[in-house]
C-alpha cells in the first residue's frame, strides 16, 4: 500500500487567532498597577474600658479644618513643614520637656533601645477634602520613613528598604508608625447604622 | 542562437507571512504579563490622589475594594452629584460595607483571612465625612488593614 505523505496543517489562520486573543486582552485588562498607602485602623474599644490617660507632651494633635487649613497644636502650619515638625516630635533630639518621653524596650539587634511614646492624632472636619487629608498622612509617613532610614543607616549602613525582614521589624519596633486613626470629633452616632 | 528563458511572472515575490503569528503571540504575551484584569466597571469617577510614600499592592486575591466618588453623568439623575460608594458593580450605602466585608472574608480560606486588606479607592475631591463613616464601619467589621490607593509621584511634583 502506498503511504500517503502527511498533509501539513495550514497555519495561515494562526495569526488571526492570535490577533483575536490579543484584542481580547487589550480590551479586558488595564495597564495601571495599584499603589497605595498602607495603614492600620485601631480596633473598636470595649465600651466599659476607659482609654489609658495620655500625657499632653506625648500627643501631637494635627487638625485639618473644613477650609483645609492645617494646624499643629493650635498653630497653623504649611504642608511642607509638617515632616520636619513630626521628625522633631518623634525623635525629641534635645530631650525637651514638652516633647514626648521615651520608654526603653528590648529590641533584637538594638538591645535596650529608647522608643518614643509620641503619638500623632490626625483630626479632620467632615468637610475636609480627602486629598488634603492624604497629603498630611503622606507627610507623617514620610517623617517616619526618614527617621527609619536614618536609624538603619547608622546601625546597619543600609537604607530601611534594603534591610532583610528581621532587621526591618527591629527598626520598625524602634520607630513605630504612631499615627492615630482615631474617631473624629462629633462622630458619635453617625456611623451609618 | 542564444536561448532566452521565457520569463514568467515578474514583480516582487509575496512577502512571507509565516512569522506573523509569532510576532502577534509575542505581543499577546507582553500584554498578558504587563496588564491586569479590570476589577469592576466603575460607575463613578475616581481620580487618584497623589502621594510619595506609597507601596505596591501585593496579593491581589486578598484585597477587597471600596470605591468612592461622584456618579458618572448618566447616573447623576438617580444618585445625585454627591460622592457615593460603589461595591463590586453596584452602588451601596455605608451600612452595606459590613455585610460586604463579611462576604469577602467568608470566601477566603482561614489562613489568609488575617491578611485581608481593604483598598479604599477614593476620589480626591471627596469630603472626609463619608470617608470617616466608611472607616468607622470597617472598624466595626474588624477589617483593620486598609490601604489608601494613591498614585506615586516625586517629591518635587508633590508640593
Amino acid at each position: 500500500m502506498a503511504k500517503r505523505p502527511l498533509q501539513e496543517i495550514n497555519a495561515g489562520s494562526m495569526a488571526d487567532i492570535a490577533f483575536l486573543l490579543l484584542i481580547f486582552f487589550l480590551v479586558t485588562t488595564t495597564m495601571s498597577t495599584n499603589t497605595g498607602m498602607q495603614r492600620k485602623l485601631p480596633p473598636i474599644p470595649e465600651i466599659d474600658v476607659e482609654p489609658p490617660p495620655v500625657k499632653e507632651r506625648n500627643v501631637m494633635v494635627i487638625l485639618v479644618n473644613k477650609d483645609n487649613v492645617i494646624a499643629i497644636r493650635g498653630r497653623p502650619i504649611a504642608l511642607n513643614n509638617i515632616t520636619e515638625k513630626a521628625k522633631i516630635f518623634f525623635s525629641n533630639p534635645n530631650k525637651s520637656e514638652d516633647l514626648p518621653e521615651f520608654r526603653f524596650k528590648d529590641i533584637p539587634f538594638f538591645g535596650n533601645h529608647p522608643v518614643s511614646k509620641g503619638l500623632v492624632s490626625l483630626q479632620t472636619d467632615r468637610n475636609t477634602s480627602y486629598e488634603k487629608y492624604l497629603q498630611v498622612q503622606n507627610e507623617l509617613v514620610r517623617a517616619i520613613n526618614e527617621l527609619r532610614d536614618e536609624l538603619s543607616l547608622k546601625k546597619f549602613g543600609m537604607k530601611f528598604e534594603d534591610l532583610d525582614d528581621d532587621k526591618q521589624d527591629a527598626v520598625g519596633d524602634a520607630i513605630p508608625l504612631a499615627i492615630s486613626e482615631a474617631e473624629p470629633r462629633r462622630m458619635t452616632g453617625t456611623g451609618g447604622n | 542562437m542564444a536561448k532566452f528563458a521565457k520569463k514568467g511572472k515578474t514583480g516582487t515575490p509575496a512577502i512571507s507571512t509565516a512569522s506573523l503569528p509569532d510576532i502577534v503571540f509575542m505581543l499577546l504575551f507582553f500584554f498578558m504579563t504587563v496588564t491586569t484584569m479590570k476589577e469592576v466597571d466603575l460607575k463613578i469617577q475616581v481620580r487618584n490622589p497623589k502621594a510619595t510614600e506609597v507601596k505596591k499592592l501585593e496579593n491581589k486575591s486578598l484585597i477587597s475594594y471600596i470605591y468612592v466618588g461622584t456618579p458618572n453623568k448618566k447616573y447623576q439623575a438617580k444618585y445625585g452629584k454627591e460622592a457615593v460608594i460603589q461595591l463590586d458593580d453596584a452602588f451601596a450605602r455605608v451600612r452595606d460595607i459590613g455585610p460586604y466585608i463579611a462576604a469577602q472574608r467568608a470566601a477566603m480560606d482561614a489562613e489568609s483571612r488575617s491578611k485581608m486588606t481593604t483598598a479604599l479607592k477614593i476620589d480626591k475631591g471627596t469630603k472626609m465625612g463619608i470617608v470617616t463613616d466608611i472607616k468607622q464601619e470597617l472598624r466595626r467589621a474588624k477589617a483593620l488593614k486598609i490601604t489608601y490607593t494613591a498614585d506615586k509621584t516625586s517629591k518635587e511634583d508633590f508640593f
